[in-house]
């Protein structure tokens, strides 16, 4: 689960990480009343979920309440990877003496959680890391508590006179007390990582500001959807665009979907096997309208609402099911398609494949309603295909 | 041979009072498989069919002689149970659970490792060395013993690419579901060690997908010097950016994680990519 910035800045204050006065604003009055309350310059951010909102025009100055009225006001018609921007973060703006990158994430290649740090904060950080490769630093936390002061200083590259960067000419300086600081806010996140479930937690940039402090000006952080279930003081934070409605509709009913642009629906159980499906509909040259993995059990119910969520879906031109019985049964899988025939106007050609756990059973129920059902896979899909290219097989 | 598993494997299941616990239970034993107990905490005492059942896993061991444990507890409780497994003197632990946090993972995976042990999963359908062993979910009778092994992300898929093996008459060593997850136990290359040591595996197939980079890790392995064919299938190539593919492991990242990096690493390193499910047994024969 994303994080909008002005929700992680909640996270971030509730584990002591510094962040910039702000307020929320959802209209142009609002953000004009957030500008004249924190005085001065502000800065209006959009609040979506995807990045690149400066240079979609999503992060904007103002000095005046009628200034931040107009700035909001157009930041409001924005629409910013597909999204209206529909929340504003109108903070006091700042000045920045430098600017780091630091994240703690839990790395899939080291099955570890580690620090990503870097002098180069500011621009995207793989942007840094084409640009400035040495100047990325990983480094490792014990997993259970967290990164360890030496360690970590040592892994920035701070040396003895603080420069940072492998000591490369030219690399800056880091006073040792910056540094310290930095690791703090280091051991902040990860207590927020580890204690909320968090796959990453990132600060870019993290300022330094005059008088020495360090200020997180902007942050993102993503909840591991596995955590949430013990995390229900976090549940509230779920925006509605992350997903499309038929993917919350398909969470809800415990079935797992994607929606896609092709016109071959697909109800497959098993991620892995559902994935090779689509695969094979587009190299026998059609395109799947969708993931969906009915997941291991034998419910009925899941394959009724798994067809009406894809009759539901615009521009679906037939239905392939493809199923490996193993948890699964295929009797039920069948069962599932009798009653949804009943119960739903399905109006597309049906491919059915079934193979495995009760597979015979599951073809006599289909064929007593004059259903057939295809044993092999690449026959069932070359079938499906025909149906959406114009009926030549 | 085998690899992991063999006819002499006695196993454990943590969570056998449990719908798929007892179900997974007994289908193991119908299949040869020597489970000699079970756990579930307060249950201790009773019995699952001719499988007792103990409170703790350390019981259940010092009672049972079992070197093995499958897990089928629900999600928050499967790191606990991940750990008392590997406090106690099995040697090798396999978590069928789905949803476990990444952080507890990245957690565990420390802390089995620390303890000398093996985990294979979560989020997988466990490993099978057929006609000897079965630790796992997946239907027996599609498999046959003989000279492949498989190691794979995925559970169904592989079930998919084994009734091809099947069907086209190459028997498999091992089958090994290492899971979906981004943090799993055992990976592409200390399985692909084992396989290359096994006497018994000719050749190997890997199953993959987009997600990570534990493919392109493998395919580096490989091309230092692999001493027996290696073919691999990358699912996913027609899933988009940023969206989770139903594993949570499953999903391409920026730039990372595509199916292109994968078949092109694999393709560098000399292994067989093929495009379909079935033309597996050709490419393991060609």
């Amino acid at each position: 689960m994303k994080l909008m910035e002005y929700q992680s800045r909640q996270l971030l204050e509730e584990y002591g990480i510094p962040v910039p006065e702000a307020e929320v604003a959802d209209t142009p009055e609002a953000a004009s009343a957030a500008q004249a309350k924190l005085g001065g310059m502000v800065v209006v951010k959009a609040q979506v979920l995807s990045g690149g909102r400066g240079k979609a025009g999503g992060v904007r100055i103002a000095r005046t309440p009628e200034d931040a009225a107009a700035v909001a006001g157009r930041i409001l018609a924005l629409e910013i990877g597909g999204h209206r921007v529909q929340r504003l973060l109108v903070t006091r703006a700042v000045k920045s003496v430098k600017e780091y990158y630091l994240s703690v994430l839990v790395d899939r290649n080291s099955k570890g959680i580690e620090a990503v740090f870097s002098d180069k904060g500011g621009i995207t950080i793989e942007e840094a890391a084409a640009g400035h490769p040495g100047r990325i630093r990983h480094i490792a936390l014990d997993p259970f508590r967290g990164p360890d002061e030496a360690a970590f200083l040592a892994g920035m590259g701070a040396d003895d006179q603080g420069a940072v960067g492998g000591g490369a000419p030219g690399s800056g300086a880091l006073d040792p007390k910056v540094a310290r600081g930095i690791y703090e806010i280091a051991a902040s996140l990860y207590r927020l990582c580890s204690e909320k479930d968090c796959s990453l937690v990132e600060l870019n940039p993290l300022s330094l500001v005059e008088g020495g402090r360090l200020v997180a000006l902007d942050a993102k952080i993503v909840v591991d959807d596995n955590g949430l279930p013990m995390h229900p003081e976090l549940l509230p934070l779920r925006n509605p665009e992350e997903y499309g409605s038929d993917e919350i509709e398909a969470r809800e009913a415990g079935l797992s979907y994607v929606g896609l642009d092709g016109n071959i629906g697909c109800m497959v159980n098993g991620a892995g096997l559902s994935m090779a499906t689509m695969d094979l509909i587009k190299y026998y040259g059609a395109a799947p309208a969708n993931f969906l993995d009915i997941g291991g059990s034998s419910n009925p119910e899941k394959v009724v609402k798994a067809f009406s969520i894809l009759t539901g879906k615009p521009g679906v031109k037939a239905i392939l099911i493809n199923i490996f019985g193993g948890i699964t049964r295929c009797d039920d899988v069948a069962n599932g398609i009798i009653k949804a025939r009943s119960m739903i106007e399905i109006g597309v050609p049906i491919v059915i494949r079934l193979i495995g756990t009760n597979d015979a059973k599951a073809k006599e129920i289909l064929k007593e309603a004059g259903i057939e059902a295809y044993n092999d896979l690449g026959e069932a899909i070359k079938r499906v295909v025909s149906y959406v290219n114009g009926g030549a097989a | 041979m085998s690899i992991l598993v063999d006819g002499d494997t006695k196993v454990i299941v943590q969570g056998i009072t449990g719908r798929d616990g007892s179900f997974h239970a007994r289908s193991m034993l119908a299949y040869g498989t020597k489970v000699v107990g079970g756990v579930t905490p307060g249950k201790g005492g009773t019995s699952v069919d001719s499988m007792p059942v103990f409170d703790a896993v350390d019981e259940a061991v010092r009672s049972t002689g079992a070197d093995a444990s499958i897990i089928f507890v629900p999600a928050r409780f499967a790191t606990a149970a991940i750990r008392e497994a590997a406090d106690s003197p099995i040697r090798l632990i396999v978590c069928i659970t789905e949803g476990v946090p990444l952080v507890e993972m990245a957690q565990s995976y420390r802390y089995v490792k620390d303890r000398g042990k093996l985990l294979v999963g979560p989020n997988c359908p466990g490993l099978i060395s057929p006609g000897k062993c079965k630790i796992g979910i997946m239907p027996g009778q599609i498999h046959t013993p003989g000279g492949v092994g498989v190691i794979s992300r995925s559970g169904t898929l592989t079930y998919e690419i084994v009734y091809n093996l099947t069907k086209a008459g190459l028997g498999q060593s091992t089958c090994i579901g290492i899971g979906g997850d981004p943090i799993t136990g055992l990976g592409f290359v200390e399985v692909l060690e084992m396989f290359g040591k096994d006497q018994g595996t000719d050749s190997v197939v890997i199953i993959g997908e987009i997600g990570g980079e534990a493919e392109e890790e493998a395919a580096d392995y490989v091309k230092r010097g692999y001493p027996k064919k290696v073919v691999a299938f990358i699912a996913g190539r027609t899933a988009p950016p940023e969206k989770k593919m139903g594993h949570a492991g499953a999903i391409i990242s920026g730039s990372r994680g595509t199916p292109d990096s994968k078949i092109k690493a694999f393709g560098d390193a000399g292994v067989t990519v093929v495009d379909r499910p079935d033309q597996i047994p050709a490419a393991l024969r060609g």
